[in-house]
């Protein structure tokens, strides 16, 4: 296993070359640093002279990916493309073009984000296998009817309606909670509450149905018919056998999230002011803040390469049959 | 631990008579005031910050030289950190105005680690050093273009600076003085100008101009401070009523009153229709709050929600939210809601010092200068608009039709209608009929609209950057408002950047644009269509490209003068100039309406002025016992919710059991 994780993790070199240069093609087919430099200067008396200067301050006066005026080695290194990335990749992200350090914004702003995520997503998950498992062991009786239509009504749901339902109805008319802010102090729990609630309520449809799938197909198979003609209790079987045996497609699911959780939700940390990572990205693409935005894309990248390796360790140890690598 | 945990909670929630304050510790208690933003600031840099949502936090912790009275009108300067209004002293010999400057003595710095525990008073080195730092275009600021020709010397030192090697090095900008910038000792400083231009005088009333301790430029140099964000940008000083407490642009900004901030007592005059009860703390110091906490709110929701509960002070009000909280009179007035009423609050509406219009480029071929006929096309379109109608359906009235280019409580504007799209009558204007529009586009050789050369409707081209599902209604309001006219309009939405490369390269037809006055002059606006700004040649601000030799002459005139009845008779030549070649469709000037609680005192609109937190006062008690009664929490749904949720544990339960007794 030791042999594939260092092949992986060395795969994961070019991949990261790769979405920096994709990144980087996008992001300047769209905008030009003398419209990055307009949009920094705001709309007032931006002349050349200012433009040239920012672009100057900023390395962007370099040609994009070839510079025919140099010589050598330099013809590849003195470009936008050289300059920027080669400290990205060394996880050095520099300065945003508005002049913020971009890695002390990252550590302020994963903390809350992560708080948010984190407890949604655990919360998230015990809810609906619990209510999945609630389901298919009155499955066909009135409760499982009940329980389809309610999650087919949630997942019809727009996300935002429930944010702004349960603003209105918990918040402000029955004043349970603050309706926005974060504190990260003693009282971080009143602020993180309601949206962590609203996000589980708004995750239940569609994460009810698929746990209840995936342990429907385990509920009827041999072992289950055995374990109930031994004389076991609905609940016993449901606890001792199916859900264990379930668990191998939920845990790949989830190990693949988590390290993704840091990135943010973009709607729930706008509606609550929670100040995270999940808005940081779409703020820089509409300030056309290059540096922000191939910082964020490329650590979305690493992490999203680290879940995928982390599933597949994930599924070796859940699962004796699945064998990784030259093992 | 979880018991703990919810323990914890319990006692928590129990100490607090509200459950939904939004602020830590007792914060709600002090003498703070609440206000929001809806997006960081990109800098509070004061040589560059150049955005009103900057100034909101800048403007009230550096001062520069002049400041805005706050009650009189129209605008007046005064003295902010000097003894007196600037002595301004032009010298025909050599062409040259000398504004000089006496600083008062009592002017201190707020606290920080470059001043070592000492109490740092502000000099006039402090302020040279401002403009010498203004001059480097390593710092970015957006008015050195502006200043460069004007201020004796700038071009020079930028020059000189921009010859240095590249470096990310301190300057130490005392060593860097232009030559129009003259120390005289430390309370003296002179300015000199090149020619007349009166209104320098109001950029000395702009952050630009406010003093820069050497101290603090050469701590935030240090290495490793950029990384902490410890820069001008996120940390600027200055002597202003407020300091700048906890900068953290993703959550809160946070200021506290300035403890060197210097002797100031709230105006004992103001202006004739200033209410008697704005004069009540006259002479009182300044400033009457301690603490003014900033959040950050990106959704209109959330914030008018939290208003609405008593935990910000002041609010904006979103279209969302106006039927909720604002309606229209018998005479069109606005007022508030009876439910806005019952809560004490006061409504805050004045005229924008700004201008939207649309333009047409002059240079083009069709509907440009060169040819009478254009003339009138552009004058039948200017007529056809109808803005008294895009204000009622889009703007909930919340707007004043344009008659020229300068906005009401600007020094020039006058209040006469616009000949050329409306008459008065009774007072009011009144827009022309279509028939006359239409009487026009026949004049322009476009009867009925149609295009000679092509024996079809006149096509025109509309470049906008409005682009979301929001701005449909309002483009198709554009179209039919052309349509009256028989004029085919064809909507070019395009990105920012886009249609900025095609105002640059002088590729749009038509286009909305907008201004917000710098200061309250005329000259501000009629700068806008001086030819030697025009878009397509300098890159300037005139983005119609207009050129009109006349209007030019009399723009260079109004500028060398100071406010005069001469002076002002020249603005009206201009305006009736602009008025018959109608570059732009004069559009409208927006209302800005904004809501207070009752509790809070001293609210004046002063659209110049961004330092007026410290004229504020809020009632702490009034407060308290609003937020607490309007915030009990309800407790019936969290009962019946459990009584609900047992009931059900409990059928199941019995169901369960029944099945497994079988």
């Amino acid at each position: 296993m030791t042999a594939y994780i260092l092949r992986r993790l060395l795969w994961l070199l070019p991949i990261l070359l790769m979405v920096n240069l994709l990144t980087f093609t996008l992001f300047f087919v769209v905008n030009s640093p003398d419209d990055m430099a307009r949009a920094q200067l705001g709309n007032k008396h931006v002349t050349d002279a200012a433009i040239a200067a920012w672009k100057a301050a900023r390395g962007y006066d370099l040609p994009l990916l070839w510079n025919s005026e140099a010589a050598g080695w330099s013809m590849l290194s003195q470009t936008i493309f050289w300059q920027k990335s080669v400290q990205l990749m060394m996880f050095d992200f520099g300065v945003s073009d508005a002049g913020r350090a971009i890695g002390a914004d990252l550590a302020q702003r994963a903390w809350p984000s992560l708080w948010l995520a984190l407890p949604s997503f655990v919360l998230g998950l015990i809810v609906n296998i619990a209510l999945a498992l609630l389901l298919v062991m009155f499955r066909g009786q009135w409760l499982d009817k009940l329980g389809l239509v309610i999650t087919v009504v949630i997942m019809s749901i727009s996300g935002l309606f429930f944010i702004i339902g349960g603003q209105y109805v918990m918040a402000k008319l029955w004043h349970w909670f603050p309706i926005s802010g974060y504190e990260p102090d003693g009282d971080l729990w009143r602020f993180l509450l309601l949206p962590i609630v609203l996000g589980v309520i708004a995750g239940v449809g569609a994460g009810v149905r698929w746990y209840r799938s995936i342990l429907l197909e385990e509920v009827d198979k041999d072992f289950a018919r055995t374990a109930r003609a031994k004389g076991l209790s609905q609940w016993q079987v449901m606890r001792k056998h199916v859900l264990p045996n379930g668990m191998l497609p939920i845990l790949t699911g989830v190990v693949a999230v988590l390290p993704l959780l840091f990135m943010g939700s973009l709607i729930m940390e706008s509606f609550f002011g929670i100040p995270g990572l999940g808005s940081y990205t779409i703020d820089a693409i509409n300030s056309q803040d290059f540096a922000i935005v191939r910082a964020m894309v490329y650590l979305g990248a690493v992490l999203y390469v680290f879940g995928l390796i982390l599933t597949d360790i994930a599924y070796a140890w859940a699962d004796p049959r699945v064998r990784l690598g030259d093992e | 631990m979880k018991w703990w945990l919810v323990l914890s909670c319990i006692i928590s929630l129990s100490a607090q008579a509200t459950w939904n304050n939004p602020y830590p510790g007792g914060w709600v208690h002090d003498n703070t005031l609440f206000s929001a933003f809806s997006a960081p600031p990109k800098t509070l840099d004061p040589v560059k910050s150049y955005s009103s949502n900057e100034w909101v936090f800048l403007a009230n912790i550096v001062e520069p030289p002049l400041q805005y009275h706050y009650l009189k009108r129209p605008y007046q300067l005064e003295p902010l950190i000097l003894t007196q209004m600037p002595v301004v002293h032009y010298d025909a010999a050599i062409d040259s105005s000398s504004y000089t400057l006496h600083l008062r003595g009592d002017v201190a710095y707020a606290p920080h680690p470059a001043f070592n525990g000492q109490k740092r008073h502000v000099t006039a080195t402090d302020l040279a050093y401002a403009i010498a730092r203004m001059s480097d275009r390593r710092n970015g600021s957006p008015i050195l273009d502006m200043m460069m020709p004007l201020i004796v010397g700038l071009a020079q030192q930028t020059n000189e600076l921009a010859g240095l090697p590249k470096s990310n090095e301190w300057r130490d900008y005392r060593q860097f003085r232009p030559q129009g910038v003259e120390v005289i000792d430390d309370r003296t400083l002179v300015i000199r100008i090149k020619g007349q231009y009166p209104p320098f005088i109001y950029w000395l009333a702009m952050p630009f101009f406010a003093p820069i301790p050497w101290e603090v430029d050469a701590y935030y140099a240090q290495q490793g401070m950029k990384e902490k964000n410890q820069t001008w940008a996120w940390q600027p000083v200055g002597s202003g009523a407020y300091y700048l407490a906890e900068n953290n642009p993703n959550r809160r900004i946070v200021l506290q009153s300035n403890p060197h901030f210097h002797a100031e007592a709230y105006p004992k005059e103001a202006g004739a229709h200033v209410p008697e009860a704005l004069l009540a703390d006259a002479g009182k110091a300044l400033p009457f709050i301690d603490r003014v906490v900033f959040a950050l709110e990106k959704e209109a929701v959330p914030y008018w929600a939290k208003f609405l509960q008593g935990y910000y002070d002041a609010s904006g009000v979103s279209s969302e939210v106006f039927d909720q909280a604002i309606q229209l009179n018998e005479q069109g007035k606005l007022s508030l809601t009876d439910e806005m009423r019952a809560k004490n609050m006061q409504l805050i509406a004045s005229v924008a010092t700004s201008s939207s219009y649309m333009g047409f480029n002059m240079r083009d071929p069709i509907i440009g200068q060169g040819h009478e006929k254009a003339k009138y096309l552009r004058q039948a379109i200017s007529i056809a608009i109808d803005y008294e109608e895009q204000i009622a359906i889009f703007l909930n009235g919340r707007g004043v039709v344009a008659q020229g280019l300068i906005p009401p409580g600007i020094a020039g504007a006058s209040s006469d209608c616009n000949p050329i799209t409306h008459v008065g009558e009774a007072g009011q204007c009144q827009r022309r009929s279509l028939d006359e529009a239409k009487s026009l586009m026949a004049q322009a050789g476009y009867a009925d609209g149609i295009d000679p050369a092509t024996g079809k409707a006149l096509v025109l081209y509309y470049d906008t950057v409005s682009t979301g599902a929001d701005d449909k209604a309002q483009l198709d309001w554009m179209r039919k408002q052309f349509a009256k006219l028989g004029i085919q309009l064809v909507i070019r939405s395009t990105d920012y950047n886009r249609f900025q490369e095609k105002m640059l390269a002088g590729n749009a037809q038509i286009f909305s644009w907008g201004w917000n006055a710098d200061y309250p002059d005329a000259e501000n606006f009629l700068f806008l269509l001086a030819g030697s700004n025009a878009k397509m040649d300098s890159a300037g601000e005139n983005a119609s490209n207009y050129k009109n030799p006349q209007f030019d002459a009399l723009y260079e005139q109004i500028a060398r003068m100071e406010d005069s009845t001469e002076r002002r008779a020249l603005i009206q030549q201009a305006v009736a100039l602009v008025r018959e070649d109608a570059p732009w469709v004069f559009g409208l000037h927006p209302q800005s309406v904004s809501l207070f609680h009752g509790w809070v005192n001293n609210v004046y609109p002063n659209l110049m002025a961004n330092n007026t937190l410290k004229y504020r006062r809020i009632d702490v008690a009034q407060r308290e016992q609003a937020q607490e009664s309007w915030n009990k929490p309800v407790l019936s749904p969290l009962v019946i919710g459990a009584l609900l949720l047992m009931g059900l544990v409990g059928l199941l339960w019995r169901q369960q059991r029944q099945e497994h007794s079988l």
